[in-house]
């Protein structure tokens, strides 16, 4: 009774429904052919489209795995606070181990494309947003995608919100009021052209007057032995990622797990060996997670490989350049770029679905820092890592439908008006704390980027507030109703 | 779809969160499991996938027997014994 696969095998022997587990298996191969038929139509019309399929088919990977682990932040966060339940919090946490090796293989290798945040206020602020969020729209940002495969609706809901909340966010005048005049001055310094009005958007001189006078650095970095062995493996993997997932372990088994456990083996004067047992049994219930966290590490860093090896073959820095190179000129950044990370990343490309709708609606965004100066606006379907996401919800579907998981599943008014509020709270959160659950946590710890513990603790602080705020607003549902059966 | 949790028959409840994602179905079901009798059979409809997995732990840590399980296209329908 540990895992929901075991959940599915007995509705298919209990119902005997052999058939409707086939008609499951043919809609996942359908979906299969379909994602190869685009890609070879994408293929015969211009070869250099390998780069993008590569975004396509590691997001289609990454979402089969997101829905084998049920890979949840916000259920990591919400569970141990709502419920109690530390399951996906632990998951979560070895996942983190797992990957942070497979990481540092890839950053040793030599093509790692990832960069160390800033440090700052700005990370435990949009942490608290976003973990607010999430209890709201239930899930995170990766978690929404694997659920929107599933069929859910008021997943959906969040991406779209998510996506409109950034590209308004990062666009818009409305808190151009709240800037502090060391910002503006900041700014102006930095010397900008002239089209990116950068002192008219919050958001724009909260980047340059801000962020961009921020330092930030791995462990590797910080010990000053970045590129070797001993910074990478021992700085960034194992104080950076191991040590401190250990420590939170531990710490979920003593609060969350030891009583129950003690309980139910009928053991009253613990030794230490039922400890370890203990924590052992806590390890195996989060065991698909796990898996999901190890797959995810080892295929984002065949994605960086693979990509970079790309980007060598076709002599380029930037997909804008090839984008260019093919004739698609519009929604590259004025450096002559766009969006294009080369590993797992989420709420940017998000953001860029947003703006470009917006954009097509008339209104005039590509005159900010994040679309006109640094991530473009290009066309959803020339969008590579806005690719990698479709192929996520696509993967996601596969397996879904596989397991007989896959149902068509319209919100309450409830779930899709929290949809729609918390994924704004998303939105305004990822951007201010510079990502989201993957951007600024995962990425960043498994890259010995001490940030991403900071980004966790603003987000398990929203979220304990969130969880607070949610149930008191079901208890203030049920004194309404005079009902013995309300809940 | 709105919540709904009745009392189904003697020492039987029935509650249905299907149309709810996460963290209305386990926090419903955690409720609903409190407000119950020691013994009493909880019946419980949903169809999102990933809560059965806090609800299968929340069982197993406060001792409440999850002892029937089943799957209609994406519905899951969990029978629970309070302990």
């Amino acid at each position: 009774m540990s895992n929901s696969r075991e959940v599915c095998d007995v509705g298919i022997s209990a119902k005997g429904g052999v058939s409707v587990k086939h008609r499951g298996g043919m809609y996942a191969g359908v979906i299969v052919a379909l994602v190869a038929l685009a890609s070879a139509i994408a293929l015969a019309i211009d070869t250099r489209f390998l780069y993008m399929l590569v975004y396509v088919w590691f997001g289609v990977v990454y979402g089969l795995l997101l829905q084998y682990g049920r890979f949840c932040m916000a259920s990591a966060v919400r569970d141990l606070f709502a419920v109690g339940v530390p399951r996906m919090a632990v998951g979560v946490m070895i996942a983190v181990a797992l990957y942070s090796l497979t990481a540092a293989a890839v950053t040793l290798g030599g093509f790692s494309t990832f960069h160390a945040h800033p440090l700052g206020w700005h990370i435990i602020i949009g942490g608290i947003i976003f973990g607010f969020g999430i209890i709201f729209t239930g899930g995170c940002a990766s978690s929404s995608l694997y659920k929107s495969g599933e069929g859910n609706i008021g997943s959906m809901l969040v991406l779209v919100s998510i996506s409109f909340s950034q590209a308004i966010f990062v666009s818009s005048e409305w808190f151009s009021g709240l800037v502090p005049d060391s910002w503006t001055q900041s700014a102006l310094e930095k010397g900008m052209p002239e089209e990116l009005e950068i002192t008219s958007t919050w958001f724009d001189q909260f980047m340059a007057g801000y962020i961009w006078d921020l330092q930030g650095g791995t462990v590797a970095e910080m010990m000053g032995r970045e590129g070797t062995f001993f910074g990478i493996f021992v700085g960034n993997a194992l104080l950076g990622a191991i040590l401190p997932t250990l420590a939170i372990l531990v710490f979920l088994y003593i609060v969350a797990y030891r009583k129950g456990y003690m309980r139910r083996s009928k053991i009253e004067s613990p030794s230490f060996g039922d400890h370890m047992r203990g924590i052992w049994s806590m390890f195996t219930t989060s065991k698909n997670t796990a898996l999901a966290g190890l797959g995810i590490g080892i295929f984002a860093g065949l994605q960086m490989w693979s990509t970079g090896a790309l980007r060598e073959y076709y002599e380029i820095f930037n997909f804008g350049e090839m984008l260019e190179d093919m004739g698609h000129t519009t929604g590259i950044s004025i450096q002559g770029t766009v969006f294009d990370p080369g590993y797992w990343y989420i709420t940017t490309q998000e953001a860029q679905w947003g703006g470009w709708v917006l954009n097509k609606l008339g209104f005039e965004n590509m005159n900010n820092i994040f679309f006109g100066l640094e991530n473009g606006l290009p066309s959803p379907l020339l969008n590579a890592p806005g690719m990698m996401s479709i192929g996520i919800i696509l993967g996601a579907a596969v397996l879904a439908n596989i397991n007989r998981e896959f149902k068509w599943k319209m919100p309450s008014m409830e779930t899709a008006m929290f949809a729609l509020i918390g994924g704004a709270l998303m939105g305004i959160g990822a951007r201010v704390g510079m990502g989201c659950n993957v951007g600024a946590f995962f990425a960043a710890v498994t890259n010995g980027d001490l940030t991403g513990w900071i980004f966790l603790f603003g987000m398990a602080v929203g979220g304990y507030l969130g969880v607070k705020a949610f149930t008191w607003w079901i208890e203030w549902r049920a004194s309404r109703n005079d009902d013995e059966f309300a809940l | 779809m709105a919540m709904k949790f009745e009392k189904s028959g003697d020492g039987a409840y029935m509650l249905n969160v299907t149309g709810y994602t996460c963290p209305h179905p386990q926090m419903y079901t955690k409720k609903a499991l409190q407000k119950i009798e020691s013994g009493s059979v909880l019946t419980l409809v949903f169809d999102n996938p990933s809560s059965g997995e806090s609800i299968i732990s929340m069982c197993e840590s406060e001792g409440n027997d999850l002892y029937e399980r089943s799957d209609e296209g994406g519905t899951f329908t969990w029978k629970i014994r309070k302990g």
